[in-house]
């Protein structure tokens, strides 16, 4: 079943918008790998491109994206060039989702049980009985406390964080190989955030299953990814282990984020923002799209190409003067 | 649920009784005279006025209407002789047989066709879809009626003469339900039934057509809408087969607007009706009605707009109910 090589390997993925006004071009040449049963934390502010890629991998883009170039291999099937009929057996099975505003992303007038059942009955022979079962232990699994009374529930009848749990609950329903969390922990409060990530922690380890946990926040992630891919403005900017990314972060950018990251030692005061924003991908932007934001930038940086330096054992960082 | 959304409606429907009392009154022509006929004498004319109660106040005549109205009473039509009560019942099924018709065919074409219209933007289907709609809102209902009237039967004979719900020599099924189609269909005669399904095809053809503009427009832009929600990504994302996301996760959340729209399409071809039965010479109470404006006949308008009314309540009590059953979160409001 394991073969050679990462579970899931994102390779040079582009990929643009059409919108009235022109093409943007919000991701520019990801790269990432997420290895057998390892958590990996995708990380960046509003707009760095982390939830599209997550949705070009699933193959549920917008009508108005389109992948320009890459490859997203899973198991050795590359999923950007799978056919639709291919990729509804990996989706929800191999390889599942849950999203951002897990009450939006639940069918508002099915009962949230059914909707669990709905994925079972999809890619397995369970009976409606067994199904319903299955349903009933995983409401349990994903610790919600009356599993009978949510089984029929509507998402609009629940709290967001049970909501979340039933999001979580239908992804790992047929026990997929990659699970991929898009800010699961955001729009919680801090004890269900902490609740929600332990939960896909567990769950992780219980199933071997591997994680890309998507977050804007460093700090949640510190305690739980194996490896953390730092994205900027559709760039990735810097992949490392987690401790050695925080320990010595080696990209202005990620060093930032770190320094922007609530954290005990550090006052409120005392944290850093970042200048400036995610730049206009409308306009011709330089090959390293941090440059102007950057208090680092030299002259040589707006000479292409952008660069991949690795500085470190399994540690890569996308600067021409990294720290 | 019930009694609240009726009791809701009472306000609307006494509204209704005074404006129609008051817009009758209002009205040019004088029916005593009209009654009197041309040769009349003016001491005839007083005579009847004075026996139609057309004399006294109106605050009386107001009064003895609501009294009349409480025993159910709808006054006598002048043109017919009749109670306008038993006239009302006489021809209500007939006009709701068209509705109901009309209504189930725009359904049948609509649904689909706006779905088709939403799963595929910008392509063949979607630009019928929005020429039939925009054809349907445009052309008014007595053009496509005697279009229809022309082409289909004038031209081609593939229809019956538009001369009302059976050929004058059918007997009619024995009064059941009221609707030819389901009597004719308990007397256990196919004949007759395919004889009445004959008469119906055209006004509802007419009445269809003006309806599917709407539900057409409605189902189109709800399933776009629906189709992307967060919750069809998350069914896509399952890898659910493309007739569930379609049918069990779009379609049945699209249901929820048209659904609504429902309730004002039907009241729209309530009011239609009026001049499709005319052309058709449909028995319906829409024809009734016009004959007594035009003969200045107070009673039987205003039974027919009450009745519409009353009809119109009660849809729109049905459609909230409709709603209940589809859409979970209503009856936590109500």
């Amino acid at each position: 079943m394991r073969g050679a090589g990462p579970l899931l390997s994102v390779e040079d993925l582009s990929l643009e918008f059409r919108a009235r006004d022109g093409t943007v071009r919000v991701l520019d040449g990801v790269g990432f790998t997420v290895g057998w049963g390892k958590t990996v934390g995708l990380v960046g502010e509003s707009g760095s491109g982390k939830t599209i890629t997550a949705l070009a991998i699933m193959g549920v883009l917008p009508p108005t994206a389109r992948v320009t170039a890459g490859r997203a291999v899973f198991k050795g099937t590359d999923l950007l060039a799978a056919d639709e009929r291919t990729l509804r057996r990996y989706r929800g099975s191999e390889i599942s989702m849950t999203f951002q505003q897990a009450r939006a992303a639940l069918n508002p007038i099915r009962p949230v049980g059914r909707q669990i059942e709905d994925v079972i009955g999809h890619h397995t022979d369970l009976q409606p009985a067994a199904a319903r079962s299955r349903t009933l232990d995983l409401l349990a699994g994903v610790q919600i406390p009356d599993p009978g009374r949510v089984y029929g529930a509507f998402p609009f009848e629940l709290s967001g964080g049970m909501c979340q749990r039933v999001m979580i609950a239908m992804a790992v329903a047929c026990s997929p190989s990659l699970l991929i969390a898009d800010e699961p922990a955001t729009g919680l409060d801090v004890c269900t955030q902490a609740a929600v990530l332990e939960l896909i922690g567990d769950l992780a380890r219980q199933n071997n299953m591997a994680t890309l946990l998507i977050s804007h926040d460093l700090g949640l992630l510190g305690e739980r990814a194996d490896r953390v891919v730092v994205m900027h403005a559709g760039h990735v900017v810097e992949t490392a282990p987690t401790a050695a990314l925080l320990a010595a972060p080696r990209h202005p950018y990620t060093a930032k984020l770190i320094a922007s990251s609530p954290r005990p030692s550090v006052g409120l005061a005392d944290l850093v923002t970042i200048p400036g924003t995610i730049p206009d991908f409308r306009a011709q932007l330089p090959p390293c799209r941090f440059s102007f934001r950057c208090d680092r930038a030299a002259p040589e940086c707006d000479q292409p190409p952008l660069p991949r330096v690795v500085v470190g054992p399994d540690h890569v960082v996308a600067c021409r003067r990294p720290l | 649920m019930v009694g609240r959304r009726l009791a809701t409606a009472i306000p609307g429907v006494i509204g209704v009784i005074v404006v129609t009392f008051l817009l009758n009154r209002a009205l040019p022509g004088d029916p005593a005279a009209y009654f009197a006929g041309p040769a009349a004498t003016p001491q005839a004319i007083e005579e009847i006025r004075t026996r139609l109660g057309l004399n006294r106040s109106l605050p009386e005549q107001f009064v003895l209407y609501i009294r009349d109205l409480a025993r159910g009473d709808l006054g006598h039509s002048l043109t017919t002789g009749q109670p306008v009560a038993a006239d009302l019942r006489a021809r209500l099924p007939a006009s709701l047989e068209l509705a109901f018709c009309g209504l189930l065919l725009a359904l049948a074409i609509a649904l689909p066709l706006g779905v088709l219209a939403a799963t595929r933007p910008g392509s063949g289907v979607d630009h019928v879809t929005r020429l039939l709609a925009t054809m349907g809102n445009s052309l008014p209902v007595f053009f496509t009626g005697l279009v229809l009237v022309y082409v289909l039967y004038y031209l081609l004979g593939w229809a019956p003469p538009p001369l009302g719900r059976l050929e004058v020599f059918r007997e009619t099924p024995p009064a059941i339900t009221g609707s030819y189609l389901i009597d004719s269909l308990l007397a256990r005669d196919p004949g007759l039934f395919l004889a009445v399904a004959k008469q119906l095809i055209l006004p509802t053809m007419t009445l269809g057509l003006a309806a599917l503009a709407p539900i057409t427009r409605m189902t189109r832009a709800a399933m776009l809408g629906v189709l992307a929600s967060d919750y069809v990504r998350t069914a896509r994302a399952n890898g659910l087969a493309p007739r569930t996301v379609l049918y069990v996760y779009a379609l049945r959340n699209a249901m929820l607007p048209v659904v609504t729209t429902l309730g004002l399409v039907l009241s729209f071809l309530l009011g239609v009706s009026v001049v499709v039965e005319k052309i058709y010479a449909w028995p319906g109470i829409g024809a009734y009605a016009l004959d007594s404006v035009i003969a200045s006949d107070y009673a039987p308008v205003q039974g027919f707009v009450l009745t519409m009314a009353v009809v119109y309540v009660l849809l729109n009590l049905l459609i909230d109910l409709l709603y209940g059953v589809i859409d979970p979160r209503v009856q936590i409001e109500s």
